[in-house]
């Protein structure tokens, strides 16, 4: 996958095809809906479904010309994601929150920094209406 | 109708020692005073017996044990991870185990507080315990935490809200801060919310402790939060009569990870020159505090710590399970209670899925679907006893409220090891 550097909007041909994608920093995390999932059973639907959406400010949608609810396309430099978007007006314009689990790892590289964890916050992620 | 006082929740390193369980005629349970967090983890829980599995098909003990034994025995290079959901006792004897075999042995500390053991063994951590922050704090700091989804009653139990002997009026007593990158649910619940810019938090620490120290600021705001704003809040910390800062994962998983943490401990110490405060981590799975104990007793060393060479030798980044699945060092591997196919990284998963691999877990994780071989035993603190650490490093018996009809975590290591050393 190419860097992220080259993403910018005018410098990549891809991105000059789709002018409603953003690039946004993902930060991912515990909701009450992945922990309920959790106990119900990490095989389950519920737990599936909890982690998997993306959740933005709604002036993110109405910049990018889609309304919540859509599936989005998330890329980072270590993987890309599709699912569905929910609003979140306390998050800032510029971030997209993904629940903690195996989808949100998708988009999470390896690199600890010689520290033993890695970036699970602050990925620079484009984001573009599927 | 059978009740249950005093049973400890062992979900979150609150270990909630006040829950009620009614056991019914009909064989139902009713559970009072946990949060849905806490009842969730003791409902969903069922402790019939279930089989171990070999590739996912069921075997008896002997031979799931066997075979456990046999591929840890022929590894040349196998991890343990997790243990953060299991009893001190299991996991003393799973260090055992992984000396015998000179494994590495990693907690999941290291994708969660990791950081702050590194900051800990650098900086110091001025901390006391969560009945001192119940009956002495006046002034409660959150930093990149989230008690309201994550510790569901400690608000309501250990920080805002109880009646402390020296916090008499209990909510009215006390002032709450919450600094965070986004308006969490628990941002509703505090005196005041800050927001600080994804990644700029040691920017907005280091701000801080210069102007505990009583340094002159003159920049116009510092990782998006005004002068105004953390002026105030310097003065308020330097002027309350006893503050407990906690801190989660907003700190340990972002840009800086151990040395934010180091920096808010040392801003943490920096105030106990004008008043005195403390720093609790916040602590996510039930004995994860107890793991880091066992180890540092055990070998010295809270995590990501190699027994290969028959002497301990400690390596964050080295010996962390992340980076060791990620350079295709370790090929074999035991996980215990704890899910690393949910929550590492894509790739590192992927390279666990490609190894050999036990699970031991009450419950199927996804790291059991595709394992080698999986080993259900009891669950501590629903139908098995044992020692859990809560956040604040205080250990708590936990109690079974069920009829044990699985194995313990201890009694399946204590049968690895006799199958080990044979």
């Amino acid at each position: 996958m190419r860097s992220l550097s080259c993403l910018a909007k005018g410098e990549n041909e891809e991105m000059t095809e789709k002018e409603n994608s953003r690039n946004c920093v993902l930060i991912t995390g515990r909701t009450q809906a992945q922990t309920k999932g959790m106990h119900l059973g990490k095989t389950g639907d519920l737990y599936a479904r909890a982690v998997s959406v993306a959740v933005m400010h709604p002036e993110m949608f109405k910049s990018m010309g889609v309304e919540a609810g859509c599936t989005l396309r998330l890329r980072t430099e270590s993987g890309e994601i599709s699912v569905r978007s929910e609003s979140d007006p306390g998050l800032p314009a510029d971030m997209v929150f993904i629940p903690m689990g195996p989808v949100a790892n998708k988009l999470v590289g390896t690199d600890t920094g010689g520290c033993g964890m890695p970036s699970f916050k602050g990925i620079q992620v484009e984001v573009a209406p599927e | 109708m059978k009740n249950v006082d005093s049973v400890v929740c062992t979900f979150c390193g609150c270990l909630c020692d006040d829950i009620r369980v009614s056991s019914k005629d009909d064989g139902t349970i009713e559970i009072k005073g946990a949060c849905a967090n806490g009842k969730g983890h003791m409902e969903e829980y069922d402790p019939s017996p279930v089989s171990p599995t070999l590739r996912g098909e069921p075997v008896s003990w002997e031979k799931a044990i066997g075979e456990a034994a046999s591929i840890l025995r022929n590894a040349r290079s196998p991890l343990f991870y997790g243990l953060s959901s299991t009893a001190s006792e299991a996991q003393r004897k799973c260090v055992t185990l992984a000396d015998s075999i000179g494994a590495v042995i990693d907690t999941t500390s290291s994708v969660c507080h990791g950081p702050t053991g590194i900051a800990m063994q650098t900086f110091g951590e001025p901390t006391c315990s969560l009945g001192e922050a119940m009956n002495r704090a006046d002034l409660l700091l959150f930093w990149g935490c989230n008690p309201m989804v994550a510790h569901s009653r400690h608000f309501t139990r250990y920080s805002l809200m109880p009646k402390g002997r020296f916090v008499p009026e209990g909510r009215k007593g006390r002032r709450a801060v919450l600094v965070d990158v986004r308006e969490t649910p628990s941002a509703k619940a505090v005196d005041r919310f800050l927001r600080v810019k994804q990644g700029y938090d040691y920017e907005v620490l280091s701000a801080l402790r210069a102007l505990v120290q009583g340094k002159r600021m003159d920049a116009g705001e510092v990782g998006g939060i005004p002068r105004e704003e953390l002026v105030s809040l310097a003065e308020e910390m330097k002027g309350c009569r006893y503050g407990v800062a906690f801190f989660g994962m907003g700190l340990t998983m972002t840009r800086g990870k151990d040395l934010n943490v180091g920096q808010y401990f040392s801003l943490v110490r920096d105030l106990n020159a004008h008043t005195r405060f403390s720093v609790i981590a916040m602590r996510g799975h039930g004995n994860v505090a107890g793991a880091d104990a066992v180890l540092t007793w055990q070998t010295g060393y809270p995590f990501a710590t190699s027994l290969a060479g028959g002497v301990p030798v400690y390596g964050p980044g080295e010996f962390t399970a992340v980076d060791m699945l990620a350079r295709h060092e370790a090929d074999a591997a035991l996980i215990v209670a704890s899910d690393p196919k949910a929550h590492f990284p894509a790739e590192a998963a992927a390279w666990l899925d490609s190894i050999p691999h036990i699970v031991i877990d009450p419950v199927f994780p996804l790291t059991a679907q595709g394992a080698t071989v999986y080993l259900p035993g009891a669950q501590y603190g629903v139908d098995a006893e044992g020692t859990y650490y809560r956040m604040d490093g205080v250990p708590i018996r936990t109690r079974a409220f069920r009829e044990r009809q699985r194995p313990t975590d201890e009694e399946i290591f204590d049968r690895l090891l006799e199958e080990v050393r044979r």
